[in-house]
């Protein structure tokens, strides 16, 4: 798994173009990405501090916390995108930083909070912009991942008309195709929900599941605490740049925790059928009309 | 697997893609076979007119494949007057419609133009230095290295400013433009007013926009600018096509963002040195051409980029054959016809973004 650090190429030989090697399938439970003592500081503030997670192959990892807890801070730092002021960030097992960009856009997509394009191409351009990386692939493998992923997300529908012509959730879901068709290891959502209608979130979230069930790890950044809990292998809670807590939704969703960290009174109770934990703010306080 | 297994019942149809490529290779066959009708065209056209026929022949008898000698003024007129302008106007326009594209698409801003933003500008206040002061360190190459260093300094310059968040505004870029225009034209104002006669005759001409001072040694001036561009342009495309997604994007996708900014932007200085070098400051081509493209065959560089260079070349034939012909035995500038015509142009896209964008905020 690990790649051969400081081999250097014979000399005279010339790279004519350097194809990134794909990373093999990934073992369950391996862990695909993870930073220990992570601290960012953007600017004069501290926006993480101390912070430790470990992604692992085969699981939904849900990231929550109130807004400006740091959880997309935290995404970056897993995408290799923001370098940490102190403390390590690995993605396959290696550094971060060893990675060069071809070779991490075979690891890792991201999905970011917004979507924009700066020239009317098709969704069907968009989604596959997202193959890429993907620069040895048979065409048959790029047709057919670009198919899949714009099924998924129920996008096939306006494949041929211009991103710039779409709703904000129908480009949302064509942003999660392109996402979906890079086909990595590991995948990291920032909020892939929040433009989106019921009926999609629980898409999306379904396919977070169908992922981390085929062997892939998902990051996904969630305001829904019920979303999180009824799909979330794993929820870690954000609060001012710290892990509040790390686990699974039914031990770390309880009405102290999360009633002291978004500062509201909070509801945790069992469905009346199934069971599943239920998240709910605690209205009784609040004024009558 | 519920929602995968849909992938199985729903087939995708390609057909977008498939018609975006046959629009792709008719449109360059359409491009190519105009250049090939309109350079015998142009080049028999003009105050000593000389039958296609005749041009084509003494082509055929100069690259010795037959053809025949015609007689010593048709033959000066065509090889020491005519030739020499049609391919500068090729280059020129073919630089200047490559630099569009890739100005826009750097700045992911389709307003983008070397004219608009003043990198015109900036790279004739390096030619016009070496003129006004007579430099002559580098031979016929003194000029287009100037005007290379100067738009190289301008691009930097704007595209340093005029970016927040790996995009850039159209109202920032415009402004940026504008300040940029204005301190160009106020040094090539001051080089005017330190220049002999000679020198302001020349650099007059700057300031217009023509391309009636060509010959073999200009040509042969933009020659390795303009033919360095446009072949390493379009060797980008695909990653051009990904920085539509934005710079975070387009790194997840693998694209070393930082490279292709640099070598970019070094290009885009290229190509618009070679042109302004040589025929001065000829706005708007770099802006319509690039826009007709993509409403014809879509957004895609890879097309675009060779297209627009294509497009441009044709554009500005046409364009510098009108100049010369339209007003007979005066000649326009050239620059002042590309204006005219293109200005409109550049208003209406600025009325049709705002009315997109809802006004300017």
């Amino acid at each position: 798994m690990k790649r051969p650090f400081g081999v250097k190429r014979p000399p005279g030989v010339i790279r004519l173009r350097n194809r990134p090697v794909p990373p093999a399938a990934p073992v369950p439970g391996e862990v695909l990405a993870e930073v220990e003592g992570l601290s960012v500081r953007l600017g004069a503030r501290e926006v993480l501090a101390e912070v430790g997670v470990r992604v692992r192959a085969g699981e939904v990892l849900a990231l929550v916390g109130p807004n400006g807890a740091g959880k997309s801070t935290l995404l970056s730092v897993l995408a290799a995108d923001l370098p940490p002021t102190a403390g390590c960030v690995r993605i396959h097992g290696c550094p971060a930083r060893d990675w060069s960009a071809p070779e991490l856009a075979l690891r890792r997509a991201v999905l970011p909070q917004s979507a924009s394009l700066s020239f009317p191409f098709t969704v069907e351009e968009v989604v596959r912009m997202g193959r890429a990386p993907w620069t040895a692939a048979r065409p048959e493998d790029d047709d057919a991942a670009v198919a899949g992923a714009m099924a998924a997300t129920e996008v096939t529908g306006f494949a041929a008309r211009p991103f710039s012509a779409l709703s904000g959730g129908e480009r949302a879901r064509v942003a999660l195709a392109r996402v979906l068709a890079q086909r990595t290891p590991l995948v990291l959502l920032d909020e892939p929900t929040a433009a989106l209608d019921l009926r999609h979130q629980e898409l999306v979230l379904r396919l977070c599941r169908e992922r981390a069930l085929a062997g892939d790890a998902v990051v996904v950044v969630l305001h829904d605490l019920g979303l999180a809990a009824a799909y979330a292998h794993r929820v870690a809670v954000l609060r001012a740049g710290r892990i509040a807590a790390d686990g699974l939704p039914r031990e770390v969703f309880t009405e102290g925790l999360l009633s002291e960290v978004y500062d509201q009174p909070v509801e945790v109770f069992p469905h009346p059928r199934t069971g599943a934990v239920l998240v709910h703010p605690d209205r009784t306080g609040r004024p009558s009309a | 697997m519920s929602v995968l297994e849909k992938t199985v019942r729903e087939p995708v149809t390609p057909a977008p893609v498939r018609g975006r490529r046959t629009t792709a290779w008719l449109l360059t066959a359409g491009l190519v076979a105009g250049l090939v009708v309109l350079v015998p065209v142009a080049a028999g056209t003009g105050a000593y007119p000389v039958p296609v026929g005749d041009v084509l022949a003494s082509v055929q008898h100069r690259s010795g494949l037959g053809g025949g000698e015609l007689d010593r003024v048709a033959e000066s007129v065509l090889w020491n007057v005519r030739f020499p302008r049609i391919v500068l106007a090729l280059l020129v326009g073919a630089s200047l419609g490559c630099a569009g594209a890739l100005m826009q698409g750097v700045f992911g801003n389709p307003l983008a133009e070397p004219g608009v933003i003043g990198v015109s500008s900036g790279a004739a206040v390096g030619a016009v230095a070496a003129i006004a002061l007579g430099l002559n360190f580098a031979g016929n190459w003194t000029v287009s290295l100037l005007a290379f260093v100067a738009g190289l300094f301008t691009v930097l310059l704007v595209y340093g400013m005029s970016r927040s968040g790996g995009r850039t505004e159209v109202v920032t870029l415009i402004l940026t433009g504008i300040a940029v225009n204005a301190f160009a034209g106020a040094l090539i104002g001051l080089f005017l007013f330190f220049a002999d006669t000679a020198a302001i005759n020349q650099i007059t001409f700057w300031q217009l926009g023509s391309l009636s001072q060509a010959t073999w040694p200009k040509v042969l001036a933009v020659l390795p600018c303009a033919a360095l561009g446009l072949t390493v342009a379009p060797l980008y495309a695909r990653r051009l096509d990904l920085l539509a997604l934005g710079e975070r994007p387009a790194r997840h996708l693998g694209v070393d963002v930082e490279r292709l900014r640099i070598v970019l932007v070094l290009v885009i200085a290229l190509l618009t040195a070679a042109a302004v070098s040589v025929s001065g400051i000829i706005g708007f081509v770099g802006l319509v051409v690039p826009h007709l493209l993509r409403m014809a065959a879509g957004p895609g560089h890879r097309l675009l980029l060779p297209g627009s260079a294509l497009l441009g070349a044709l554009v500005l034939l046409a364009a510098d054959l009108t100049a010369r012909t339209v007003a007979e035995p005066a000649e326009l500038p050239l620059g002042v016809l590309t204006a005219l015509l293109g200005s409109p142009f550049f208003f209406w896209l600025l009325r049709r973004t705002r009315r997109r964008q809802g006004g300017w905020a």
